[in-house]
């Protein structure tokens, strides 16, 4: 029998960078048993019940925080909902202000996104809640990483030696922060591809290859990620034009056709088809996104319900 | 990580929660069964497998048959037993019938009061079970907070015609109002004692033993 971790040792789920490869495993695991609550006639069971959670959307969102909310409600969780505009937030009220104050509600949990990098771990250095991330500025977004890596799991039966080649803007993107911290913990072979205008400096360091052409990082591998290009975080663009980018980094049928036998496609979401992603390849038989997006409710139930007792002692 | 290796040294939530004495404060006074000295061996291997045997004779009989019937093991030590009694049946009438496991992780009255949270497994079922008659399979039957859960579990997946329960041991000192409706063997025992099954899929050897500070 495999030694296993049976909890996670914080209260919060802030990011991949601190978990362990045992927790990783330990998520992963907890979820492959909620994702068959999700198929069930009464896709509902009790193991939160009697507990508020708060999502605190302070930035859009649609499927995280959906998918939260999905996996919240199949735990029996009581749910609200805050978001940013049309509240207190718009009268000039602070962040930890308006967490006290929702604080004062007794909330067991507390769902995050904020624009600002850290603004969980403020929280979570500050109140007694659980405070989950689900997405800060560009630093981390682990419960996307968790499903991403519950998908890649689930298709290709493991994460170790898999090789994983990330194209598009890497340089906004939390999400792919949050996934090199979780593949490379999880021994995957990883690499970032896209114009040098979108990779970090020194990315490298974070035990990743760079390349800076599309067709070098299909070449071998057995994962491509794609990702959106993030127009809103850019300011101004950093390549010539949308059309240039999609003619050098778009993922298209062609390209995909010179890949490895049995490759997946993968992309967190929203997908701009026609920039980044060809709508042949989102749509075809290599695409695994809307599993992504089914395997997030059971990857979010497993971390609700494996914090969920963490608070409790 | 105690929570999982009080009874035998493997994760196993469920066997915890029958050695645990359901009559002191939950989670106090648990005691580690590698301090435990056997107190007497209630079952070897070739008197297990008579006690499943007779007990897969007594549900064909009391269903008069194998029609509409599917046996469930609850994990984890329920699953052998439940395995083990499907086979025999399976022999007995020649037919096979349905096996399904079931997880009432989710569904234990305690989860608000435990940390950390016990691993959720899936639970599977073969088919639908609407009107069908489920046996439940559990190795011992204690304060009868896991049929509970088990119940509760189980009626989200449908409406069976009728829930039947099996156990290897019936140990007494019931919290609720359950019964067996097939035993293996009935053990009057001390609530400081510890019943402890061995499965040769899960633990190498089939054995029950009983166990005392």
């Amino acid at each position: 029998m495999r030694t296993q971790t049976s909890s996670l040792r914080s209260k919060d789920l802030l990011g991949i960078e601190h978990l362990t490869p045992e927790e990783i495993t330990l998520i992963l695991d907890t979820a492959e048993g909620f994702k068959e609550v999700s198929e069930r006639p009464v896709k509902k069971v009790p193991a939160l019940r009697g507990q508020l959670v708060i999502n605190l959307f302070m930035e859009a969102s649609t499927r995280t925080r959906v998918s939260f909310e999905i996996a919240e409600k199949r735990l029996s969780a009581d749910t609200l909902n805050f978001t940013a505009s049309g509240s207190s937030v718009e009268k000039g009220e602070t962040l930890i202000d308006t967490a006290e104050n929702l604080m004062a509600m007794a909330p067991d949990m507390i769902v995050i996104r904020h624009k600002y990098p850290g603004a969980p771990k403020m929280l979570a250095d500050r109140l007694p809640a659980s405070i989950i991330n689900a997405g800060d500025g560009a630093h981390e977004h682990p419960t996307q990483a968790l499903l991403d890596a519950f998908t890649i799991r689930e298709r290709l039966g493991r994460l170790h030696g898999v090789n994983v080649s990330i194209i598009g803007d890497i340089a906004h993107s939390r999400v792919v922060r949050s996934n090199i911290h979780l593949l490379t913990k999880m021994k995957a072979n990883v690499t970032v591809a896209g114009p040098p205008t979108l990779i970090p400096v020194e990315i490298e360091k974070l035990g990743v290859r760079v390349l800076h052409s599309i067709d070098e990082a299909i070449d071998g591998a057995d994962v491509i990620m794609m990702l959106r290009i993030q127009l809103e975080r850019q300011g101004k663009l950093r390549f010539p034009s949308l059309r240039e980018y999609y003619n050098t980094f778009g993922l298209t049928p062609q390209r995909l056709r010179r890949a490895k036998e049995g490759v997946i496609v993968m992309h967190p979401g929203p997908m701009n088809r026609g920039v980044e992603i060809a709508s042949d390849v989102a749509d075809g038989p290599w695409s695994v996104i809307l599993d992504q997006v089914t395997n997030g409710v059971a990857v979010r139930m497993a971390v609700l319900y494996l914090l969920g007792g963490a608070h409790r002692e | 990580m105690l929570l999982r290796h009080i009874c035998d040294g493997t994760p196993d939530i469920f066997s915890e929660a029958k050695c645990v004495r359901g009559i002191l404060p939950r989670r106090s006074g648990r005691s580690d069964s590698h301090t435990m000295n056997v107190k007497k061996r209630l079952l070897d291997g070739a008197r297990m497998h008579r006690a499943i045997r007779r007990m897969a004779i007594e549900i064909v009989e009391k269903n008069r048959g194998i029609t509409d019937l599917i046996i469930v093991g609850i994990r984890s030590r329920g699953v052998p037993i439940g395995e083990r009694l499907a086979k025999e049946i399976e022999e007995m009438e020649g037919h096979p019938v349905p096996f399904g496991i079931l997880d009432i992780t989710l569904y234990r009255d305690d989860l608000t009061t435990i940390a950390p949270q016990p691993v959720v497994k899936p639970t599977k079922l073969p088919e639908p079970i609407d009107d069908k008659v489920v046996v439940l399979v559990d190795d011992v039957l204690y304060t009868g907070r896991t049929v509970r859960a088990a119940l509760d579990a189980l009626i989200d997946f449908g409406r069976p015609r009728a829930v039947m329960l099996a156990v290897l041991i019936d140990r007494g000192h019931r919290e609720l109002p359950i019964h067996a409706d097939v035993i293996g063997k009935t053990v009057p025992t001390d609530a400081d004692e510890v019943i402890k099954v061995r499965m040769a899929e899960l633990d190498d050897e089939d054995e029950v033993l009983i166990m005392e500070k």
